[in-house]
């Protein structure tokens, strides 16, 4: 929506995000999806030089400004940020001024007021990133939106696939678990298909999202039917207060049903990729011998976050542009 | 003193008056509808070809604010955006600070409203003391004190008990009981119409069965008390169905909608402005096809009113996070063009039946006052103007709060004049009339 596409050169037309801001992964074409992961591949070749830093980001500003806890993303974001050579600040609730009652508006306004080029944000509010983003000059982007999106997750994890499978299109993926309050479930979905992914989502029915098939993907409670020849499987948080909503009985009674075991796993092709976004509860929507086995791919997701949050920053940054430029 | 308006299409549904006539004010009260009307001794206001003169519009559901919330509106406020908005009475919610569960603050009000001395208002007193849920009001001390229904609006009646309590308690006064239909349980912590839309950007659902449920609630025990319901605000296509079954047993329910639940969708969570949090009211803007429903009801009668469910926030109670702003939004200054445009124009109903809607309707529902230009009643007495082309300007509106949706919508249809008690209290300069004629 927030598009600053003046003074396109085409000739660059592919090696930035024509865009202020990464708000989710539903207004991204898949052309912009592709320059990330392609980006990213390089993003990685950084990580494993003896000195893991460029200088694409030096004298650029990141704030980090997370209103949830969060280990992996935030420091991940923070990683990434400092192998650009940006100047990275965190802020975390609880040492803001937001305790003492201002609004997310009020905060925003005066950390823009020190002039950062770019708000990472994490908030328990879907939408608070599109707020932001009406309100700030700075690039916003979007660490995790309530049960909206979370870009990142779902770059990193296509960026993953990707580098086993070689492609996405036509991929079997299955994604199991609490779809309803899931943001990486969305982002996951939109990008999947935007790739042209078979993407299947299985949960018990109090967990879909309302009119789930109109987003493209087949749903079923049958977990065998979304596992069978599946490619991926992708597990999500089950969060244990659920029960208290009536959502599922218990979460013996969860991974009775849905609890990826080595046995449900077998269904699947015999090269699946098994994957979650963190954090895990091992027992209930995974066994621990599946999340340590040797399909298990969860820690590559996390250490490719780092090389996705890299090409997230550079390119919305104006990647080659701002390079030339500096 | 006697004022001649001369010529206008004259519309009173209730005396079976459609045509060009002259209409006779004297003593602040309607003497005669008829045509050619002798002039002598009057002053003459001559109605321009193409406006409509009929009876004064009645917005039975407004929040008015005051006492407690004066930052979002007033009485003179809220009064001041009625007859701009071309209504004549409103009758205003109880859910204020306090809460209008006794004479002192139903008093309040109607000082308040007689201190600024435009449209009529008609409060409407809590059912339970509080709107805590628990205990019943002392409802015949509101309707001594001017109250002329009750309701626990912004919430439902707490108990099925207590409702039915207050149907036949108040049925004794005959009192309607208005109800904001819900089931609480099944909205929870809802922000958002529960479709497609709230689950792609993530906002928690309210389900149009929330409301059809406490909808059907009501029709039952109006119909176990004999005593009248009217469900507030209607959003959902089942709970249209609950009073369509109603009506035809023979049940005294009635019900209203507001303009934005026959204009929007539930599509405007997510465009132009995603999480505008203008778009969001209790009930919530729903699908097309209940929104659709709202309309076929219009038409074929078993809607029995419009009102706006006007529901003034500061702005910087709405510059927050989608789940974290109050419900509501502004409507007393938009219901007439967005009704005319949608309704009218659309070719969906004529104007006799908008005046039903807006007037005739809401004055037998409530029990007051007005909704017809018969000989006697008072000259309250709203004057449209059809073809007007109207854009909605939010900062333009008299309401001391500018929360809509409809800002920089260009609508046809709209108020030229407002006449309450004989006395002209709005004159709309972008109308014909507006070159001081009045």
């Amino acid at each position: 929506m927030s598009s600053t596409s003046q003074e396109i050169d085409p000739k660059q037309a592919v090696t930035a995000l024509r865009r202020k801001d990464l708000l989710g992964i539903a207004e991204l074409s898949p052309e912009e999806i592709e320059l990330v992961l392609d980006t990213a591949e390089a993003m990685k070749e950084v990580g494993t030089r003896p000195i893991k830093k460029v200088p694409a980001l030096r004298g650029k500003t990141v704030v980090n400004l997370f209103f949830e806890p969060s280990t992996r993303t935030r420091t991940s974001f923070e990683i990434a940020e400092k192998r650009l050579s940006a100047d990275t600040l965190n802020i975390a609730i609880g040492t803001s001024s937001v305790v003492k009652g201002e609004t997310l508006a009020d905060t925003a306004l005066n950390l823009e007021a020190m002039s950062p080029d770019m708000i990472v944000l994490r908030h328990a509010s879907s939408g608070a990133c599109h707020m932001l983003s009406r309100i700030c000059r700075s690039a916003i982007i979007n660490a995790g939106d309530g049960m909206h999106e979370h870009p990142t997750q779902a770059l990193l994890d296509a960026f993953t696939i990707r580098e086993r499978k070689k492609k996405l299109a036509g991929l079997k993926i299955a994604i199991i678990g609490d779809l309803l309050h899931s943001r990486v479930l969305r982002s996951n979905i939109h990008l999947l298909t935007k790739l042209g992914a078979d993407v299947w989502v299985c949960g018990p029915p109090t967990l879909f999202p309302t009119d789930i098939r109109r987003f493209g993907v087949t749903a079923t409670s049958v977990v065998d039917e979304a596992v069978r020849n599946a490619d991926v499987i992708m597990l999500l948080r089950i969060q244990l207060e659920r029960m208290e909503g009536a959502y599922f009985p218990s979460l013996r009674e969860y991974f009775r049903v849905f609890g990826m075991t080595e046995e449900r796993m077998r269904l699947a092709k015999s090269d699946v990729m098994i994957m979650h976004p963190g954090p895990m509860n091992r027992g209930v929507e995974i066994a621990s011998e599946v999340a340590d086995g040797p399909y298990s791919v969860i820690l590559d997701q996390v250490a490719n976050g780092v090389a996705v949050r890299m090409a997230v920053l550079y390119l919305l940054a104006g990647g080659a542009e701002h390079e030339e430029a500096a | 003193m006697k004022r001649l308006l001369k010529g206008g299409r004259v519309i009173d549904p209730a005396n079976g008056i459609d045509g060009v006539h002259d209409l006779l004010i004297e003593d602040g009260r309607i003497a005669r509808v008829g045509r050619d009307l002798p002039v002598e001794g009057a002053t003459v206001v001559e109605i321009p070809e193409g406006l409509v003169v009929c009876p004064g519009l009645i917005d039975m559901h407004v929040h008015l604010r005051e006492p407690g919330q004066e930052h979002k509106e007033t009485v003179a406020s809220g009064v001041a955006s009625a007859v701009a908005g071309g209504f004549t009475a409103v009758a205003c919610m109880p859910n204020t600070s306090p809460v209008n569960d006794n004479a002192n603050v139903t008093s309040l009000i109607l000082a308040k409203a007689a201190e600024a001395n435009l449209a009529h208002v008609y409060p409407i007193g809590a059912v339970s003391k509080g709107s805590k849920g628990e205990l019943l009001a002392d409802i015949a001390e509101l309707k001594q004190a001017g109250c002329v229904a009750i309701t626990d609006d912004g919430h439902p009646v707490a108990t099925a008990l207590l409702l039915r309590r207050a149907l036949e308690y108040a049925g004794m006064f005959g009192m309607p009981v208005i109800e904001h239909c819900e089931d609480s349980t099944l909205k929870g912590d809802g922000v958002a119409h529960e479709g497609f839309h709230a689950a792609s950007l993530g906002l928690r659902g309210i389900p149009g069965a929330a409301e059809a449920l406490g909808v059907e609630r009501g029709v039952l025990l109006s119909e176990l008390t004999g005593s009248a319901f009217h469900v507030a605000h209607m959003s959902a296509r089942a709970s249209l169905r609950a009073v369509r079954k109603g009506k035809e047993a023979g049940v005294r329910v009635t019900c209203e909608v507001a303009p934005h639940h026959f204009t929007l969708t539930d599509e405007a969570l997510a465009s132009p402005i995603p999480y505008d949090t203008n778009v969001k009211m209790n009930p919530p803007l729903r699908e097309a096809a209940d929104r659709d429903a709202m309309l076929a009801g219009i038409a074929d009668g078993t809607v029995d009113a419009i009102a706006t469910d006007h529901a003034p926030h500061h702005y910087d109670e709405k510059k927050v996070e989608f789940d974290r702003a109050p419900f509501g939004i502004v409507g007393l200054e938009t219901a007439v063009p967005l009704s005319i445009d949608r309704l009218v124009h659309s070719g969906l109903i004529r104007l006799p039946r908008l005046v039903e809607l807006m007037s005739t309707g809401p004055a037998r529902i409530l029990r007051v006052a007005g909704g017809t230009l018969s000989p006697g009643a008072a000259a309250d007495i709203t004057v449209l103007a059809p073809d007007l082309k109207v854009r909605v300007r939010a900062s333009q509106l008299r309401s001391r709060s500018k929360n809509t949706p409809f800002d920089g919508w260009e609508l046809r249809g709209g108020v030229a004049a407002t006449i309450v008690g004989g006395r002209t209290v709005y004159v709309n300069p972008e109308s014909v009339m507006g070159s001081g004629v009045m």
